[in-house]
């Protein structure tokens, strides 16, 4: 089965037509071993013309391939792409309206910032006081005014990035591929960039696949994310709706922490179900439509507990605290048995240490059930 | 280390390799500049007198009773000249896709094939040379082939032509342009080729502005090797050119050993080192006005 991605509906956008449409992209490639690995089973996407759209997943899930089927330096073995209506596989990278922010930056070393900014013009033929200008303007916009005449080799990393993204949007395409584009860059750098590229996405009004396997990056700066497995996309949201109504397993567990249980369904009440793991430990639940005797997958997220007066929830002792300054992460061992429990907790004058006895309650609300049946 | 310590050891390192090319690079070169402008002696060897018609003899003053002005001189070295740009040429023209495919191969295929390229020089260059001349002579593998499959009703005469003399020295070559032009092939980044068919250049465009000038270093580091001894060659040109083949390395050797003429042969010598020297300097000026 392939899962549906019917984007702009959800967005609201109902109506008009996406600008990239991905229907059936199928794609294998021989293994030096002589076998044959797929990196495309079968993938539907829809793209709105001013989305940003994260591709997330771990290495080897089809998400670099599905980019550069895009870009054309991939051709499909099945299935269309088109772009703005129009199918692609007859045109070669260079005639794509579309343009790639590559990992590696891929800056041309032996020309300067300004010749690299201005080589999409240079090769289409704009006459060079035009290209001088529209660099200078693509160079202000990423805050790099007056770095032209150096080359790439003496920029940092950031500065690097900054020029890959003014050399890719120069020649104004519909479509922006970022491939992992911030991988290189450290902590502080990249949350910062993270959000500048939300704004000139916004800015820009044109449409952004990004390519990722940093959930975080996926959740803080997408309109939709589709996270892939294994070349299928396994589901595809808002980041809300990923982190918050994960499908399956597979997502739960790709995109932030998360406790799974296995639970069976005791009864139902009201609008709410009980649930209870073979160790015994219980749990409440929305209902939808459940049946008692039902088995269930229970997702609760480390912010979904707190800690409860004695007597209360779950019991269990405190295996491990880690102190990340607001926040106080716990590792709980039930007193009942089974997996030890992710617990995030406001650091304060009553936290935990290893060792404490501690009772765990957690939000019904947020809990979780999966679609698919364990 | 102090500063005074730390340049001790350094002398100390690097006289061994000074004392060595003074002693048999720097004096044997003095000698043959001296040497050229001495008068040759009747029976070889050399007078201790100043003697300048020995450029004479080439460059075309002569008085015509000692020495007379031989323009064939010139068009030999014109010739040298011609064939060893010619020989770069080739080798380049050869060795530039082969080496994009090798840099492209699984590892285990690139040392192979990168074995293969230096395999030659495991055997003496003169039997190679005379594996050529086997298979260029008339009655030849080439000849006998080509009649055989009935490309050709009279036999191939490329022994001792100048085609011949090029075909030698470019297979003599190759490896010194295939290995430079690799090391700056395999170096070179795809993704910024695939940036620039990205940014909507053409293959030829992506090829023009972004592979060529970034393994240009490449191009020049072999053309600079296989130019140098392919104007003084004398080997091919002894073995596979005849009188037509004839190069000016070939005069220097008569000069030295058959006509026993010191010093002519000495002034010959200066005269490639000369023109090498010269060459190299303006292609190197080139190239840097160009990186600039």
């Amino acid at each position: 089965m392939t899962a549906q991605v019917r984007g702009l509906r959800q967005d609201g956008a109902a109506g008009m037509a996406a600008l990239l449409e991905i229907r059936g992209a199928r794609r294998s490639f021989a293994t030096p071993e002589g076998g044959r690995v797929t990196a495309l089973d079968g993938v539907d996407l829809d793209v709105g013309a001013n989305e940003f759209v994260t591709l997330l997943g771990p290495s080897g899930c089809g998400k670099t391939t599905l980019l550069r089927a895009i870009s054309g330096f991939e051709a499909l073995d099945a299935g269309t792409i088109r772009l703005d209506g129009q199918d692609v596989a007859p045109l070669p990278p260079f005639r794509r309206p579309v343009n790639t922010v590559f990992q590696s930056y891929a800056l041309f070393g032996h020309m300067s910032v300004a010749r690299n900014v201005g080589f999409a013009l240079e090769v289409r033929g704009v006459p060079r006081a035009e290209r001088d200008r529209a660099v200078a303007e693509a160079l202000e916009k990423v805050g790099l005014a007056g770095f032209g005449a150096r080359r790439p080799a003496q920029l940092s990393g950031g500065q690097r990035q900054r020029v890959a993204l003014a050399r890719a949007l120069i020649a104004r395409p519909r479509l922006l591929l970022l491939d992992e584009p911030l991988s290189a860059l450290d902590r502080g750098l990249r949350q910062q960039m993270q959000i500048e590229l939300k704004t000139l996405q916004h800015g820009l009004g044109i449409a952004f696949v990004f390519v990722t396997h940093d959930q975080e990056e996926a959740l803080t700066m997408s309109d939709r994310i589709v996270v892939m497995r294994a070349g299928r996309v396994e589901q595809t949201g808002t980041p809300r709706e990923i982190y918050r109504r994960p499908r399956t397993r597979f997502v739960a567990e790709f995109v932030g922490e998360t406790n799974l249980f296995e639970t069976v369904v005791e009864r139902i009440e009201g609008s709410q179900a009980r649930l209870r793991t073979p160790e015994g430990l219980a749990f409440t639940a929305p209902a939808r439509g459940l049946a008692p005797g039902a088995r269930a997958t229970l997702v609760l997220r480390p912010a979904d507990f707190s800690l409860g007066a004695a007597g209360a929830g779950i019991a269990g002792r405190v295996e491990r605290a880690v102190y990340l300054g607001q926040d106080l992460h716990l590792l709980v061992r039930p007193e009942a048995g089974g997996p030890a429990i992710r617990v995030t907790v406001r650091d304060g004058a009553a936290a935990p240490e290893p060792g404490a006895k501690v009772s765990l309650v957690h939000d019904a609300d947020a809990a979780h059930l999966l679609e698919e049946a364990e | 280390m102090s500063r005074r310590r730390e340049r001790a050891v350094l002398a100390l390192l690097l006289a061994p390799v000074t004392l060595y090319l003074g002693v048999f690079f720097l004096v044997p070169l003095a000698t043959i500049v001296v040497f050229s402008f001495l008068t040759p002696g009747l029976y070889g060897g050399v007078e201790w007198s100043f003697y300048h018609w020995n450029y004479g003899r080439i460059f075309g003053w002569a008085d015509g009773i000692t020495e007379v002005f031989e323009p064939v001189y010139l068009r030999i070295l014109g010739r040298s000249l011609g064939f060893a740009a010619l020989t770069v040429a080739i080798c380049l023209v050869l060795c530039y896709p082969v080496a994009f495919w090798v840099s492209r191969l699984p590892e285990r295929w690139r040392a192979l094939f990168l074995f293969l390229v230096t395999l030659p020089f495991f055997s003496s260059l003169i039997v190679r040379l005379y594996a050529w001349l086997l298979i260029l002579r008339p009655s030849g593998l080439l000849g006998e082939g080509l009649m055989a499959l009935g490309l050709r009703s009279t036999p191939l005469e490329l022994l001792y032509t100048p085609v011949a003399v090029v075909l030698g020295m470019v297979y003599v070559m190759i490896p010194f342009m295939f290995l430079p032009l690799f090391a700056a092939i395999d170096t070179l980044d795809r993704a910024q080729v695939e940036a620039a068919l990205d940014l909507g250049a053409t293959r030829t465009q992506a090829f023009l502005k972004v592979v060529l000038p970034q393994t240009l270093p490449g191009i020049a580091g072999g053309a600079v090797i296989v130019f140098i001894p392919s104007v003084g060659n004398f080997i091919v040109p002894d073995i596979l050119g005849g009188a037509r083949g004839l190069m000016v390395g070939n005069l220097v050797e008569q000069q030295f050993l058959a006509a026993r003429n010191w010093p002519f042969g000495s002034a010959l010598s200066v005269i490639i080192m000369t023109v090498v020297l010269t060459v190299l300097l303006v292609f190197v000026a080139r190239l840097r006005a160009r990186g600039a």
